[in-house]
């Protein structure tokens, strides 16, 4: 539903964003991650028509966005939740996207209950909302046309817990009823949640993509001992690669093998779990890093050598 | 999963198929100068400033002079220095209160966001006449009954010229917002620039001759009159040209090409 192929965007010698291609498929939602500053919400724009690329294109729909006849019904776009006129009640700024769109004025009063702004708020001018609000009311903007598709930057800024565990449920469903989802975050537990795949980008580039189970299964096993060094010996005399974690070892294998290594070397664990995210949250840390240390575009491999194993690798792979 | 994606996609791929009508999206522009604190204000200005000219007439001009022709020529002015402010504002406040994020996402082919906007504060300009008709008529009742002239003759070119003095102006307002796409500067600019170029054109003698023929204040002059020859029909149509068309164009330009964030 969504393709980007190889975009490319350059203000001057500075490239925010580049080559950059994935694909997002119906009934999943996609996180596109990265640190501040590395595209994320240039890409946004361009899929959205709103920044001209310099090079390469991105449909919706297998159209290009500008050549969508009436893209709120096909797209609920979400780029910035507080570019709304503050002087506009929450009802009034739904309101206008209705007529435009072309639809029934009865759609506000309900995607507003849909996004919990009661008749109160829905009533106040944008300009006393809250970020989270402002939050809320942008995503009953970009769900009051029915789209099949949603593209949200950062949607869960400014949103509590509550509101947070609210969107994402509301995203699972909208996928799960054949939707298209790309969510952006620079925050690696905020999509982890709710995606089925992910597109990693830093300094304007692809770093990583593929399915998250995938993306995050490659990292192994954190394992803990009282006796380390026992451990180790034991993980390194059955074959299996060992690195120091921050609390324990890290191992390039599943669970079993590495309860099986340390039974037979009588070694007793005291936590034994798969290092979660651990790796990813590397790369990401380590993109992060480069994002403030160094503006100028760090090459892929580089962020890659840092990171264990396999996270970064299924690059290639990308769903057609 | 499938089979619901397929029964929604009946009426949903129909609606999403249809392109926004002009009409639509002209009466969308309208809506949004009404539905802001900043707009409402405005239009009310407008209507108490064109009251307010009234009423100093009805208590200050000669009897002799109460007539509905010379109740409605001076209302213009006043409403023609705000109407083009009017003009500013649909289009900047996009920017400034960065709307256009949501505008352009909805209606990507940007050329009919702001065809739209011409429409409405052309229709804007078209009420504003009509407002400035009707208060004339309220101070020609009230002079009649009070011992004035309340006399009711008005020549039709008087009504038109009014229509194209406003019309005019609202445009003008609009162009200088698109090309400079920032309120206060747009304002400062719309309101300073011509006057700046009346002095100039005044002082400088080589100037002169150029100043009659791009000096908007004077070009427009004519048009408070019932009658504009078509030497004066020409010097308004060139310093529009310089005026109006020019920046609504390089403007138009402009909105295309820039990147919204």
């Amino acid at each position: 539903m969504i393709a980007v192929e190889q975009l490319t965007k350059r203000y001057g010698r500075h490239t925010a964003v580049d080559d950059v291609s994935f694909h997002c498929e119906p009934g999943t939602v996609t996180g596109f991650l990265g640190p501040n500053g590395a595209g994320k919400s240039t890409t946004m724009r361009m899929i959205c028509g709103l920044t001209p690329p310099t090079s390469g294109f991105a449909t919706v729909a297998g159209r290009p966005y500008q050549q969508l006849p009436n893209p709120g019904r096909t797209v609920g776009v979400l780029l910035d939740a507080s570019a709304q006129h503050a002087g506009r009640t929450g009802r009034e700024t739904l309101a206008v996207a209705a007529a435009t769109m072309g639809i029934h004025s009865r759609a506000v009063g309900e995607v507003l209950d849909r996004v919990g702004l009661g008749e109160s708020a829905a009533r106040r001018r944008v300009r006393a909302y809250s970020l989270g609000m402002r939050q809320r009311l942008g995503l009953a903007h970009a769900l009051l046309g029915e789209p099949q598709v949603l593209v949200l930057d950062e949607p869960a800024n400014g949103l509590d817990p509550e509101g947070i565990f609210w969107m994402r449920g509301l995203l699972r469903d909208f996928a799960d009823r054949g939707g298209t989802v790309l969510l952006s975050s620079h925050l690696l537990r905020e999509v982890e949640a709710v995606a089925d795949r992910l597109v990693v980008i830093g300094g304007g580039r692809i770093v990583a993509q593929g399915g998250k189970d995938e993306l995050l299964a490659g990292t192994g096993t954190l394992v803990r001992a009282r006796d380390r060094l026992a451990l180790r010996g034991a993980l390194e005399q059955a074959g299996l690669p060992v690195s120091n974690g921050t609390d324990g070892l890290l191992v390039g294998a599943d669970s079993e093998a590495v309860g099986l290594a340390a039974a037979a070397a009588g070694v007793a664990l005291t936590e034994l779990r798969p290092a979660s995210a651990g790796g990813l949250e590397q790369l990401f840390l380590t993109l992060t890093a480069e994002a403030g240390g160094h503006p100028t575009v760090a090459p892929p491999d580089a962020s890659r050598s840092t990171a264990t194993g396999a996270t970064a690798q299924p690059t290639e792979e990308t769903v057609r | 999963m499938t089979t619901t994606l397929a029964r929604h996609a009946g009426p949903t791929v129909r609606a999403a198929e249809r392109r926004p009508s002009l009409v639509r999206l002209s009466a969308v522009e309208l809506r949004k100068l009404l539905d802001t604190r900043a707009g409402r204000w405005l239009l009310i200005t407008i209507g108490l400033v064109a009251a307010g000219i009234v009423t100093l007439q009805l208590l200050y001009a000669p009897e002799a002079e109460q007539t509905f022709a010379n109740f409605f020529i001076p209302s213009l002015l006043p409403v023609g220095v705000l109407l083009p402010v009017l003009g500013i504002l649909s289009i900047t406040s996009e920017w400034s209160q960065r709307t256009a994020l949501t505008t352009f996402a909805l209606v990507p082919r940007r050329y009919r966001v702001i065809a739209a906007k011409l429409v409405a504060v052309v229709l804007a300009a078209l009420a504003s006449v009509l407002a400035s008709l009707a208060l004339a008529a309220v101070g020609t009742l009230i002079a009649d009954a009070t011992g004035g002239a309340g006399s009711w003759r008005i020549e039709g070119s008087l009504i038109l010229h009014a229509v194209v003095f406003q019309v005019a102006s609202v445009l003008m307002g609009a162009g200088f917002g698109l090309l400079l796409l920032h309120t206060p500067l747009a304002i400062v600019a719309y309101l300073v620039l011509p006057i700046a170029w009346s002095i100039v054109g005044e002082l400088v003698r080589p100037l002169h001759r150029v100043a009659e023929w791009l000096d908007t204040g004077r070009t427009m002059e004519p048009l408070f009159g019932t009658e504009v020859t078509a030497g004066q029909w020409g010097r308004l149509g060139v310093s529009l040209l310089l005026w109006l068309a020019l920046p609504l164009a390089a403007g138009l330009v402009r909105t295309m090409r820039r990147e919204v964030a």
